[in-house]
């Protein structure tokens, strides 16, 4: 190569590949130290137990938070099993390479690519106006409950859309129990369900504990699949059941930067939410990321 | 598949083998009842995943169907919005970039409540974007133009820094600055759309329309520069992956032909990972169109086609996000956001599967 741009290259590649580096940290940043800042002078005991005041100008954001954290309860208790039991089956009862684990990972693979908002049509489509109307007519005798948009719907929906997370979070923990544990179990005359009762969830109780909190920590972040399948701009009470309305961070965010009546005014309220919204986020990965640290360790050792 | 074939557990029920007892008693496998049923819940469980994919689109196009029987979407043509056309503007109410894409109200008075407009397939194919308008037209050419611009701006600003930045965590970066840059973008993959279309919608566009003197706050540009830091991460983690999945010895071979480090990590490393890179940014595609609250806060969501990044654009995920909530239940304009939904559904699958295809045959097929 030309002896001119041989030394400019070994400077200019290490050097816009580490700047390009540094940008992205910088970003990061960037970005948690703006809300940071200007969201944590608005985080009071009031913000954080109050419900809005004044056309929602004022007050806290109590049953913001609220609604989120019913959303992940119910979503986590449904997908969480649903996604722990199919990671189970992938790699206890079939083999590696068999058609059927290849088309569940195809599954798995498309669920976790498909767009947020077309889970909120699914959501929509499926939950509210098939599952919901259904129950409508055959136990509710016509009334409208269920088939309108409510917490429940919003919660599978959520579940459906982070079964992915929790899959692919407890198959890599799984794979860290060693084999020679289950040969051991198996040749002791255990069946393979006592096997998996006893050696292998065991082994992998940290995955799904992983596997939980990365998908609590997504589904707290996602606005778009609840937008229409049962968040609320702003509710006078906590949800009372599953087929009521609900409030959520995210949206909250959302609604109040976009179409709160006076934008500007509530510039504090705005940042305030989204410092807290980050900041349960953050800790959900945080904590997920050093479970998983852990685990790989573990295998290693 | 027959599950027997498949177990390979040495010696499963390893019961009654010793020789002094009856041969008769030896059998190969002894049925247990409970374990049966939990073995066909646990298979039918793990189905769950594709079920939901079909029931996806089962659902989402049977929303969507109506849209092709025509007899059905026959539209009344005067609508409460038609003088005003607020519907929709306010959701974008903040920030001063409302262009009003209306037809003028020419032949409004002509109209009779009983007049109505038939709806069909074809109209989908329209060039204009006005569902609520006189003569609503609901060509959806304009948020397939808009998606693909901020997909392709976006692109443009995240792939080089992303690619760049894992060839420096792989190539270049000691194991102290690689612990703070991987984590540090793991934290970024967790940040909520919702926060950085906020950010984009407060500070950025601010930011932006100052240093480059733009006409609207809200624009293409601005929504790609937030849809890059939401896909950088994407990028990055695959892209790194693929990095470091090249073999060492091609690395060693390199350097011990005399090669320089830069010249190892670009002319052999980079290379040699072509296909998995690839593969990083075609989801970065992906998410990149699928990806709602962003460009639902930041793009300033006016539905024209045009080829200057810095005039407001819509996008499909954000005209669902947009209009679902307002729109009438069972309206052709409701069919057309679902068809809308299945456009993003085939697009988000097509891309998934061409990468799966592209790092199935190409990356280990190379390293095998």
């Amino acid at each position: 190569m030309n002896r001119i741009l041989k030394p400019f290259f070994r400077i200019a590649i290490p050097g816009i590949s580490g700047l390009s580096a540094f940008s992205i940290v910088a970003v990061v940043v960037f970005l948690v130290a703006l809300i940071g800042v200007n969201g944590l002078p608005g985080i009071t005991r009031e913000f954080l137990t109050q419900a809005p005041t004044n056309g929602m100008t004022g007050g806290g954001i109590f049953p913001a938070i609220i609604g989120t954290f019913l959303l992940v309860l119910l979503m986590s208790i449904v997908g969480v099993p649903i996604g722990t039991i199919t990671a189970i089956f992938l790699s206890e009862y079939v083999a590696k390479d068999s058609w059927i684990v290849r088309v569940i990972r195809f599954a798995v693979n498309t669920l976790a690519g498909i767009p947020s908002i077309v889970f909120g049509l699914f959501g929509l489509g499926f939950f509210v106006q098939f599952v919901g109307t259904g129950m409508d007519n055959t136990i509710g005798g016509g009334t409208v409950r269920w088939g309108q948009p409510n917490i429940l719907w919003a919660s599978l929906t959520m579940a459906v859309l982070t079964l992915p997370v929790v899959i692919v979070a407890v198959e890599e923990a799984i794979r860290t129990v060693p084999r020679e544990l289950r040969d051991a179990s198996l040749a002791l005359g255990a069946t393979r369900w006592e096997t998996i009762v006893r050696v292998v969830l065991p082994g992998c109780s940290t995955g799904i504990l992983t596997g939980t909190i990365l998908a609590i920590s997504r589904g707290a972040g996602e606005v778009a699949p609840i937008l229409f399948t049962g968040a609320a701009y702003f509710l006078p009470h906590l949800p009372q059941s599953l087929s009521d309305q609900f409030m959520n961070l995210g949206y909250h965010v959302y609604i109040m930067a976009t179409q709160s009546p006076d934008v500007d005014a509530t510039r504090g309220i705005q940042y305030s939410t989204t410092l807290v919204l980050l900041a349960m986020t953050f800790a959900f990965n945080f904590c997920a990321i050093i479970f998983r640290y852990q685990i790989r360790k573990n295998r290693i050792t | 598949m027959n599950l027997q074939t498949v177990d390979t557990t040495p010696m499963h029920p390893a019961v009654n083998t010793s020789p002094s007892e009856n041969f008769a008693d030896i059998r190969k496998k002894q049925f247990r009842p409970a374990e049966f049923i939990i073995e066909q819940g646990i298979r039918f469980t793990a189905f769950f995943s594709l079920a939901f994919i079909l029931l996806i689109f089962v659902f989402v196009f049977r929303e969507a169907s109506s849209i092709f029987s025509p007899e059905k979407n026959v539209a009344p043509l005067v609508k409460e919005e038609v003088q005003t056309y607020t519907g929709d503007n306010e959701v974008q109410s903040y920030g001063d970039e409302n262009i009003t894409v209306l037809s003028s109200p020419d032949n409004e008075a002509a109209l009779k409540p009983s007049d109505t407009q038939k709806l069909s397939i074809r109209n989908i194919f329209d060039k204009v974007w006005q569902p609520t308008s006189v003569f609503a037209k609901f060509g959806i050419w304009p948020l397939f133009a808009g998606s693909l611009k901020v997909a392709f701006l976006s692109l443009l600003i995240s792939a080089p820094v992303a690619i760049f930045a894992a060839i420096y965590t792989s190539s270049f970066a000691s194991k102290h600055i690689k612990e703070i840059v991987k984590p540090v973008v793991e934290i970024l993959a967790g940040f909520p759309s919702v926060v950085i279309g906020f950010i984009a919608l407060i500070v950025f566009a601010s930011v932006l329309q100052s240093i480059f003197g733009l006409q609207y706050r809200l624009n293409a540009f601005t929504g790609s520069v937030a849809m890059a830091i939401a896909i950088i991460p994407v990028i990055f983690t695959l892209s790194e992956d693929a990095l470091n999945s090249v073999p060492r010895s091609y690395i060693d071979a390199s350097l011990a032909l005399g090669s320089e480090r830069w010249e190892t990590a670009i002319l052999v490393v980079l290379p040699a990972a072509v296909p998995g890179i690839f593969a990083a940014i075609l989801l970065g595609i992906g998410r990149a169109i699928g990806e709602t609250m962003i460009v639902l806060m930041a793009t300033g969501n006016a539905a024209f086609a045009s080829f200057n990044p810095f005039e407001p654009v819509r996008t499909m995920s954000a005209t669902i996000g947009a209009e679902m909530a307002e729109v009438v239940f069972g309206d052709f304009h409701y069919s057309v956001l679902f068809f809308i939904g299945i456009i993003l559904f085939a697009i988000s699958f097509l891309i998934n599967l061409t990468a799966e295809t592209v790092v199935r045959n190409l990356v280990m097929r190379q390293f095998k």
